[in-house]
């Protein structure tokens, strides 16, 4: 190796970081690949009007507006060349100019990608671009719900891959709550009653008999998958008995007055039910619980380094069972969503794997309520938007039925060595 | 689980050695807490199953309405609806050669799989990605099995790698990620499993995966000349894949225990570090021990593609690659272990059937006991509290770390 | 109000182990009382049932004659016990004042944190002791020197009456380790009783005012600080201790491996090798020196393989060796005794006879194609369990079941169980016993007179003096100087702490 090792002012020998080396061909590769995308995108428009609306469906008093695309597109590319530019020279700045960077290429990225799916329709009418964002709410609620659920235990030491067992049993209870009790607010109830009875397992298993908390996590859920499928299956076709036990009342949207009526987010983020309010206390709750309060103080430390926890008076494991319970409480919330939150009837497996994305969340978000939940909303976007594309036949449906997954493979795999869990994530302590 | 050594008697000739360690196998006390604590699981779960049983039948609840007058008509009645349930479920699994038969077609996927999770966990990785790497085998060994035409044994022998070839190259990527970047492999076997489902979901929608005459998204069966030959004796008939998840079980503990290859598997899953400083690459190890996973995944689909000629739908895999990882905690991820599980867990399954269609008790209930056996199993010291065993041991072998490492 | 602390027939068993064998001790008000041991001779055992982490099977401990029962640290706080623990018990993600606070919070309404009263409190406390900290920096961007502080005011904030220092010195250079003596100065006189753990006499002899000697978990008696070094060590160890090794003068060779401008970035992009040259001749011992934490560990890693340099070319028998992995480096010839050996030594689960052939499992000796040789791999450890003396039940214990000492000799025989053309030795004695120390102290040295290039690093002076033939003193990623084993204590001490060989007086910590 023929470095020369000038050894500068500071006494720092100069060689260049390799880590440096890897950042600047990451981002030369990335945004090179963004560019030529967006250059093959315009390349195979015709004709680039769409037509949109930002409303959540096209209707009479809102009729949809046709728009030129081509400037939009024409200003993405010229972003991703900057940027290219940019890495090229290894000039990308680090920090929060960096992170507005990689927003706007993003941005461009994404707003060709859409342009060119709805550009050239051949039908008989055009689908409008509608506003994704009210159904980006409503699919995230769930998963924040179960993030802030893994965040809680997780930096309190406990790992928690149960989130999909708490999120079926919290639906299924919730399902029976609501019926019994001919309200859908009791199922909430229900739904909290049932997520926490997972987490007293969680509790026991791990906490008590330390149990290895990946392999407990696994096996809960196949408990909980089990017996919701048993129950479920012990329920009478007789429609009598059912509509107590299955047939629950589902959540009413509460519009609130005033801010609703703001365009884009008013509908989206204004126009829910009573379970995505309490999502949204929710996640200021546990942020503020964690991070400016002396419960949080002592729950991240017995997440850290439960010694230290243990030799100033902190009951490690104490504090251990009350972010597992709480958590269980946020999850069974989730949980709720899929029957009262939004179809009514629990079905086999209700949950569809959303606790594993929720668990994908917890991490992609690193370990932070607000990274969780915002990582959630990711997946929320990326879910709606495939329901809507589902209408156009540019790119099949399968495809973007798999973009969540895909995403969650290259963030973790991305992200590792720069994220840091709770040091004592997952290890039992015995004082 | 690991080479049980012999204890070195001063003066002994290696042969000599070597009988002791053989001797030191078979001695009670390194494997018996281990039964026992199992045997426990296994009953606590029986109960808490009758129980449920007793609890969810409908003459049961009838009889506590009057417990109060004439208590012991709810004892008679729970008990012939546990009995009735649990025999019917017994007989259902090893009542007759048919069932037999039954029992151990259902096991070889699971015992396959579930060797495969067993590897992983021995290298120090959770794979919870069965599901998808079986997904992926069966699609591939499909493919090849019906639409390919070739001579008879060739054409399975072709079918089979492909099944193999495909579900080890699934399998490999999470390992490869793991060594390569340190995702952990948790969070992306899962992901996985939802990409073959989707890369499935999209096979079937082409006209290739259709089968003739069908509106369901279904895929025509494999050519008979694709298919595990049969082995029929009275009334015992089961397809050679029976055959073949034994050879995959003795093959695995081979692996393990009497290779290079599995001690540098096992000490890369005891202490990676310690592996690396001795110059062993934990990277090939990774990768390695989860593309022989996928594979062994593979296997466990060709037994239902090329073994039992199902078609290829969205429903087909079942739950085996969940069902693997179960097998695997039983086992307490040792070959002999899982393929002695995966055993069990076919019994319990076809016996289940049996159970709902003679004695009414939904079959879901075996699923409960299943999830319930590990659980206890997972938890020596709760068993050993519960049934007084005062033994040491028979705790759990399995290997999985938390996100750090 | 200085308190007394006295401690009555104080026993701990661990099963049939007896860690602690009827203690009695007395704490003097506002004294410094030293407690002298060896590794494992019980020390911490007694001060973790003094700080209510463990229960103590027998006895009881009595404050200003009160008899007191401890279940939990907190009770031990209660009555004014405060503990500096070797391992720090700090949260290296909290800041300085969230770790001092933490247990006791400050709060601006209840249960909600201020960090501000917090950090006035931090800078109050500092204040008054005389140790500064910043309050809120990261625990774990601070030095270790500082770390230390950290958890002193931790302890103290706790309004401590008696301050455990369980082995504070361990981690700090000589110039550290003096302004800590001032600092337990000043608490004494501040009327601080302080228990000074530690296994360095001449610490002892420079700030105790009493010191107790324990050995195999029991009192074996108390010293005025006058006794004499060789008095100490005798009572430490229960006979008269040979503090050097018998070696002939080395029978230097060729140079077997050559260092030139190697170069380390850690992860987090910071330089902690920095431009090292040396040169290890075959039939020499060439000790590194120097204070934990001054790239001795990377170095060593850089040579082994397991980090690629940055920057430099690694020379063995004149071929670059620079880009081989470990496996390359293990069949050049280079035998490797890691300095955690629990970490990257050994495996736990794994039985002796397996550790035995960690790296030697490939090899023809032990396998036959992709097969294990079953009988050889016995016959191997029953060679090795009787020539390293190890003490096991049998061939097939866990090697984690084993006594430090024990486990040490398992890696030691493994390495010396190949031909070696150099040996790199990190800390081989750490937590062995005195018996073990001598007997891998010799079997170092019989390879060096076998003609192996032997380095070692050490952070004990002590071992750098008895075995090295020349010694590189390391400090902040550089080999400051190398010198020969005849310099005097003081000034290697003022190399590890950075001052450059001709200018002495431009000392700073």
């Amino acid at each position: 190796m023929a470095v020369a090792n000038a050894i500068s002012d500071e006494g720092i020998v100069d060689v260049r970081d390799r880590t440096d080396i890897r950042r600047q061909a990451k981002l030369v590769s990335i945004f090179g690949l963004v560019l030529l995308a967006l250059i093959a995108f315009y390349s195979r428009i015709d004709d680039f009007h769409i037509v949109y609306t930002l409303g959540e469906r096209v209707i009479k008093d809102d009729p949809a507006k046709e728009i030129n695309a081509q400037p939009i597109m024409i200003v993405g590319i010229v972003v991703a060349a900057l940027a290219l530019l940019l890495a090229a020279v290894n000039r990308v700045p680090k920090g929060a100019l960096g992170a507005l960077g990689y927003l706007l290429v993003g941005v461009a990225f994404f707003s060709g990608f859409i342009i060119w799916c709805y550009a050239d329709q051949s039908g008989a009418f055009s689908v409008a671009i509608i506003n994704p964002f009210p159904g980006t709410i409503r699919l995230a609620t769930p998963l924040i719900f179960g993030a802030i659920a893994g965040c809680l235990c997780e930096r309190a030491g406990v790992i928690n891959i149960a989130i999909e067992g708490q999120f079926l049993m919290g639906a299924f209870f919730a399902a029976v709550a609501s019926s019994m009790a001919y309200s859908a607010e009791m199922g909430l109830v229900g739904g909290i009653l049932a997520g926490v009875a997972i987490a007293v397992l969680l509790g026991v298993f791990a906490l008590r008999y330390q149990v290895n908390q990946v392999v407990l996590g696994v096996v809960l859920i196949a408990l909980a998958t089990g017996l919701t499928d048993f129950l479920l299956s012990q329920v009478p076709d007789d429609p009598d008995i059912k509509k107590y036990l299955n047939e629950p009342l589902i959540l009413e949207r509460v519009p609130i007055s005033g801010l609703v009526n703001i365009p884009v987010i008013g509908p989206a983020l204004f126009n829910q039910t009573i379970l995505v309010y309490i999502m949204y206390a929710s996640v200021v709750f546990v942020t503020l619980l964690l991070f400016q309060t002396t419960w949080g103080l002592r729950a991240r430390s017995v997440g850290e380094h439960p010694k230290a926890a243990d030799t100033v008076g902190i009951k490690v494991n104490r504090i251990r069972w009350q972010a597992v319970l709480l958590g269980g409480a946020f999850a069974g919330l989730g949980g709720a969503y899929f029957t009262v939150g939004s179809t009514g009837t629990f079905d086999s497996n209700a949950s569809a794997g959303n606790g594993f994305i929720a668990l994908a969340a917890v991490i992609m978000g690193r370990w932070n309520p607000v990274g969780a939940t915002l990582a959630s909303l990711l997946f929320g976007f990326c879910f709606t938007l495939q329901a809507q594309l589902a209408f156009l036949d540019k790119i099949p449906g399968e495809l973007l039925r798999a973009s969540p997954y895909l995403i969650t493979v290259i963030a973790v795999a991305g992200s590792v060595g720069r994220v840091r869990p709770p040091a004592a994530d997952g290890e039992p302590y015995q004082s | 689980m690991t080479l049980q050594a012999p204890v070195p008697t001063p003066g002994a000739e290696p042969e000599s050695v070597e009988r002791a360690a053989k001797a030191e196998l078979r001695h009670p006390a390194s494997w018996l807490p281990t039964v026992k604590v199992t045997a426990g699981a296994f009953l606590t779960a029986l109960v808490i199953g009758a129980v449920v049983i007793a609890l969810s039948d409908d003459d049961v609840i009838e009889s506590l309405k009057y417990f109060g007058t004439y208590p012991w008509d709810s004892f008679t009645r729970s008990w012939d609806a546990i009995w009735s349930s649990y025999s019917a479920l017994v007989k259902g699994a090893v009542g007759s050669s048919n069932a037999i038969a039954s029992t151990l077609d259902r096991s070889a996927p699971l015992i396959c799989a579930g060797l495969g999770v067993t590897l992983a966990f021995r290298a120090g990785l959770f794979n919870i990605g069965a599901q998808g790497q079986l997904i992926i085998g069966a699609l591939c060994a499909g493919y090849v099995g019906f639409t390919w035409n070739l001579p008879p044994f060739v054409h399975l022998v072709v079918a089979l790698v492909a099944g193999l070839a495909s579900g080890a190259l699934w399998g490999a990527i999470p390992g490869f990620l793991k060594a390569r970047t340190g995702a952990h492999e948790v969070i992306t076997t899962i992901m996985f499993n939802y990409l073959a489902a989707s890369v499935l979901i999209y096979a079937l929608s082409h006209d290739t995966f259709q089968r003739p005459g069908s509106d369901n998204a279904l895929s025509p069966k494999v050519d008979d000349s694709a298919a595990f030959p049969r082995l029929s004796i009275g009334g015992f008939d089961a397809h050679l894949g029976v055959l073949i998840a034994l050879l995959a079980g003795a093959a695995a503990w081979w692996l393990l225990e009497r290779s290079t290859w599995g001690f540098e598997l096992r000490a890369v899953g005891a202490n990676a570090h310690a592996s690396r400083t001795a110059g062993m690459s934990v990277a090939k190890v990774y990768t390695l021990a989860m593309l022989l996973a996928g594979m062994l995944a593979g296997l466990a689909a060709t037994m239902q593609v090329l073994g039992n000629q199902n078609s290829l739908s969205a429903t087909l895999p079942g739950s085996i690659g969940f069902d693997a990882i179960t097998v695997a905690l039983l086992g307490r991820a040792s070959p002999l272990g899982t393929v002695l599980a995966g055993l069990l867990f076919g019994a319990m399954s076809v016996g289940g059937v049996a159970m709902q269609a003679g004695a009414g008790t939904p079959k879901e209930l075996t699923d409960v006991l299943q999830a319930l056996i590990v659980l206890f199993v997972a938890a020596p010291a709760l068993v050993k509290g519960m049934l007084r065993i005062k033994e040491s041991g028979g705790g759990a072998t399995v290997m999985a770390k938390g996100w750090g490492s | 109000m200085p308190v007394k602390l006295e401690i009555k027939g104080l026993t701990k068993k661990f099963g049939s182990f007896t860690a602690n064998d009827h203690i009695d001790l007395t704490i003097e008000p506002g004294e410094i009382h030293c407690l002298l041991g060896e590794n494992g001779a019980g020390k911490s055992t007694l001060m973790n049932m003094l700080y209510g982490l463990l229960d103590p099977t027998e006895g009881e401990i009595l404050v200003d004659g009160e008899p007191v029962t401890f279940h939990s640290p907190s009770d031990a706080i209660a009555v004014g016990i405060g503990m500096v623990h070797q391992h720090f018990m700090l949260v290296p993600v909290f800041t300085v004042a969230e770790n001092v606070m933490l247990g006791r919070e400050q709060t601006s309404a209840p249960g909600v944190l201020s960090r501000t009263k917090a950090s006035e409190f931090v800078h109050q406390l500092s204040e008054r002791y005389g140790l500064q900290v910043d309050p809120s920096a990261l625990v774990e961007s601070l030095p270790v020197g500082a770390q230390q502080r950290v958890e002193i005011l931790k302890a103290l904030s706790n309004e401590a009456k008696v301050l455990i220092l369980d082995e504070p010195t361990a981690v700090l250079t000589p110039q550290e380790i003096d302004e800590l003596m001032d600092i337990m100065r000043s608490l004494k006189e501040l009327g601080t009783s302080i228990i000074f753990i530690t296994h360095k006499l001449r610490e002892v002899r420079a700030v105790g005012d009493r010191i107790s000697v324990i050995r195999r978990g029991k009192v074996v008696g108390t010293a005025p600080p006058t006794a004499t070094e060789a008095e100490l060590a005798e009572m430490m160890v229960g006979r008269e201790v040979k503090l050097k090794v018998d070696k002939a003068p080395p029978k230097t060779g060729e140079v077997v491996l050559s260092v030139e401008g190697c170069t380390v970035v850690d992860p987090r992009g910071h330089q902690v090798v920095k431009d090292v040259s040396f040169e290890a001749r075959a039939g020499e011992v060439l000790g590194i020196a120097g204070v934990q934490g001054n790239g001795q560990t990377e170095l060593i890693k850089a040579l082994l393989g397991l980090v690629r340099p940055d920057a430099g070319v690694i020379r063995l028998d004149g071929e670059d060796i620079s880009r081989h992995g470990p496996r390359e480096s293990l069949d050049d010839g280079i035998g490797y005794i890691p300095e955690d050996r629990s970490h990257d030594g050994y495996i736990g689960a794994f039985s002796v006879r397996e550790n035995l052939i960690l790296d030697l499992y490939r090899t023809d000796r032990f396998s036959r194609g992709p097969a294990l040789r079953l009988d050889d791999i016995a016959a191997n450890a029953d060679h090795r369990i009787v020539e390293f003396d190890i003490r096991t039940e049998s061939a097939s214990t866990p090697v984690s079941s084993l006594s430090g000492g024990n486990q040490q000799k398992v890696v030691v025989a493994r390495e010396f169980s190949r031909p070696l053309k150099v040996l790199v030795a990190s800390q081989p004695t750490r937590g062995v016993d005195v018996g073990s120390i001598e007997f891998i102290h010799k079997r170092i040295i019989s390879e060096r007179d076998k003609g192996t290039a032997v380095i070692i690093v050490s952070t004990e002076l002590d071992e750098i003096f008895a075995l090295s033939d020349r010694i590189a003193v390391m400090y902040d990623g550089r080999i400051v100087d190398t010198v020969s084993p005849d310099i005097r204590r003081e000034d290697i001490g003022l190399l590890m702490a950075g001052a450059t060989p001709d200018k002495p007086e431009e000392v700073t910590v």
